[in-house]
């Protein structure tokens, strides 16, 4: 048995090209060749490794040859292999409109450095097949995270910074004391093996319970989920909009991925309590998300509020754990991160060019940058899921896994908050780029050709996986089994002995 | 033994607690160091105390005392000490830049123009 390198690239890619930045000095335009290239690397990675678990199943590493439940292994099965080519494309879009918006000194002191480190640190999280290796790849990329949120040192930043460094401090405390109880009931940290020793589990539910209730507390405070998302808005208004882009369309998500994994492997014998309680926190999540999206006009406000309806909706799909459910989900959560960065890249640009973040003082940009704000209409259309585009395909499925299931509350809020989605983009659209013209001599005379190349490409990158829904049915499908149906994630150790 | 260890790191977290919800920065990230140690004195008890042979694999020995929970918290600890560092500089910094350490003070977003 060799260990298969291909499944590592990810991970290494990022981490070498970091390392590699870090001893070259302050050199910011050889970084940007660095990280753009590493970039790109990263994307053909993926789509290899996409290609390969497609035709092969799930694609499984021994760290150092030592066997499964004993070693740490990678397990990329297909829903890792999607969010692994996501990230990456999202990563190079924000790579690359970073040469223009994060400034030269930010980027003399090592910013692609720790973007490339936090990308490590989530791809690392996305394919990892173990629990404590989860918690260690959760702390390369929030401490890269950390860098990132208060690397310029403004005053917003540092006291922003501050509390989202200690919020998330506290939850990565829990989540090693989730891993402690965990260890101690089942005695093994692969995910697999747990999900295989919980199989014929006939100790106390009750203790199950409890390990499910802190690992929702860890992951629910990182993903921005309903009693916990307290941190969220605040700290994600501080840094400057590329950081912005990364945190809203990758941070989050890892945290619903972990949520998605723990709860379709571990705590499936008392789903009465805790999924129930999953759906309604979730559920809880999209109406405070909705009214703080149509509560504020400020444009970075809005978009983050968005992510917490995102959040909740994903969440739906998840806690309903059927198959049209994770099908919704996974569809759900690769158009959120797609069409989120491309979203913060727009508003990013706006507010680039104008210097002003409240919609309600532009107007008529329109005239200037038509194509811009075509776009923006095109990708808040898509947020809310309007049919041929792809936000439409994850919602249909989980309303309708809602309406199978008998939660026509729940399908009910998913499908009024797309109303509020639209209200709140549409609104920022008409604002910004209708109305009288406003005062087109304060606009700065920024460089924009690649704040737009990314932006735009970005959304076309949507328009295409709305379109080509149909043919990737069959990766979304493969994608879902694993959460619906654990026993084919963890089929690889049962085949191995 | 088992109980001991709990009741210490119930005690470490209790005042952790109280430390982080003071108002202080300082105090807080005594409070934050305070948590993690707690955190890991209940991660070694779950690895059960015991006192057995040692962690190697060998037919003679039956007795083997579990070496996963001390890796796991070498890990944490290292983890944790690495938080703790970054934090104190960010402490200094913000004292520097806001020039006060009184979380109080630290709100507020600022509007354009």
């Amino acid at each position: 048995m060799t260990t298969n390198i291909l499944a590592l690239l990810p991970i290494m890619i990022p981490i070498f090209a970091g390392i590699i930045m870090l001893f070259m000095g302050k050199r910011p335009v050889m970084h940007r060749v660095v990280s753009g290239i590493s970039g790109l690397l990263m994307i053909l990675a993926a789509i290899w490794i996409v290609a390969h678990v497609f035709q092969n199943g799930t694609m499984v590493t021994y760290i150092g040859d030592w066997m499964a439940p004993f070693g740490i292994n990678v397990v990329i099965d297909m829903a890792s292999a999607l969010l692994l080519l996501t990230t990456s494309i999202i990563t190079f879009a924000v790579v690359v409109y970073s040469f223009q918006s994060i400034g030269i000194e930010r980027e003399r002191y090592y910013y692609y450095v720790m973007v490339m480190f936090m990308i490590a640190g989530v791809n690392g999280a996305f394919s990892t097949g173990d629990i404590f290796n989860m918690f260690v790849f959760f702390e390369v990329f929030l401490l890269a995270s950390y860098v990132l949120i208060t690397l310029g040192g403004t005053k917003i930043q540092l006291q922003e910074g501050f509390k989202y460094l200690l919020v998330n401090m506290i939850s990565s405390n829990f989540f090693v004391l989730g891993v402690a109880y965990l260890y101690s009931v089942t005695g093994s940290l692969n995910m697999a093996d747990i999900y295989l020793k919980l199989e014929d589990y006939d100790g106390s539910l009750v203790i199950m319970t409890i390990i499910a209730v802190v690992f929702m507390f860890v992951f629910a405070t990182k993903a921005g989920v309903f009693p916990l998302f307290f941190w969220l808005p605040g700290s994600y208004y501080a840094p400057p909009m590329p950081v912005i882009a990364l945190f809203g369309a990758l941070l989050t998500k890892v945290g619903i991925y972990a949520i998605a994994r723990t709860y379709s492997l571990f705590f499936i014998d008392n789903q009465a309590f805790t999924h129930q309680a999953l759906l309604l926190l979730a559920l809880l999540t999209i109406i405070l998300g909705s009214v703080g999206a149509m509560a504020y006009t400020d444009m970075k406000k809005v978009i983050i509020y968005n992510i917490l309806i995102a959040v909740g909706i994903i969440l739906v799909g998840f806690s309903l754990m059927d198959e049209v459910g994770t099908i919704g989900a996974m569809y759900y959560l690769i158009h959120d991160m797609i069409i989120k960065a491309a979203l913060f890249m727009l508003v990013g640009f706006i507010i680039y060019r104008t210097g002003k973040a409240d919609s309600e003082r532009l107007g008529g940009l329109i005239r200037k940058h038509p194509v811009t704000g075509w776009m923006f209409l095109v990708a808040g259309f898509a947020l809310a899921g309007v049919p041929p585009l792809s936000g439409f395909y994850g919602k249909f499925f989980i309303v309708q896994s809602a309406f199978d299931n008998d939660h026509y509350i729940a399908g009910i809020i998913v499908l009024v908050s797309s109303l509020a989605v639209l209200v709140s983009v549409v609104r920022i659209f008409m604002n910004v780029f209708w109305r009288e013209e406003m005062d087109f001599s304060t606009l700065k005379p920024i460089k924009s050709d690649k704040l737009l190349f990314s932006s735009i490409g970005l959304v076309i990158v949507s328009v295409t996986f709305g379109l080509a829904a149909d043919f990737l049915y069959p990766f979304f499908e493969m994608a879902a089994s694993s959460f619906h149906d654990p026993a084919s994630y963890a089929s690889y150790l049962t085949e191995v002995e | 033994m088992e109980l001991i260890t709990i009741i210490i790191s119930g005690i470490l977290i209790g005042s952790s607690v109280y430390l982080m919800l003071s108002k202080s920065l300082i105090r807080i990230i005594i409070g934050t160091a305070l948590l993690s140690h707690g955190v890991h004195l209940m991660l070694l008890t779950m690895g059960e105390l015991k006192r057995g042979n040692v962690p190697v694999l060998d037919p003679e020995v039956s007795n083997y005392t579990d070496p996963l929970p001390q890796a796991m918290i070498l890990t944490a600890i290292v983890i944790a000490f690495a938080l703790t560092a970054f934090i104190l500089v960010l402490a200094l910094r913000m004292y520097k830049e806001i020039g006060t350490d009184n979380v109080e003070e630290m709100k507020g977003v600022p509007h354009d123009d």
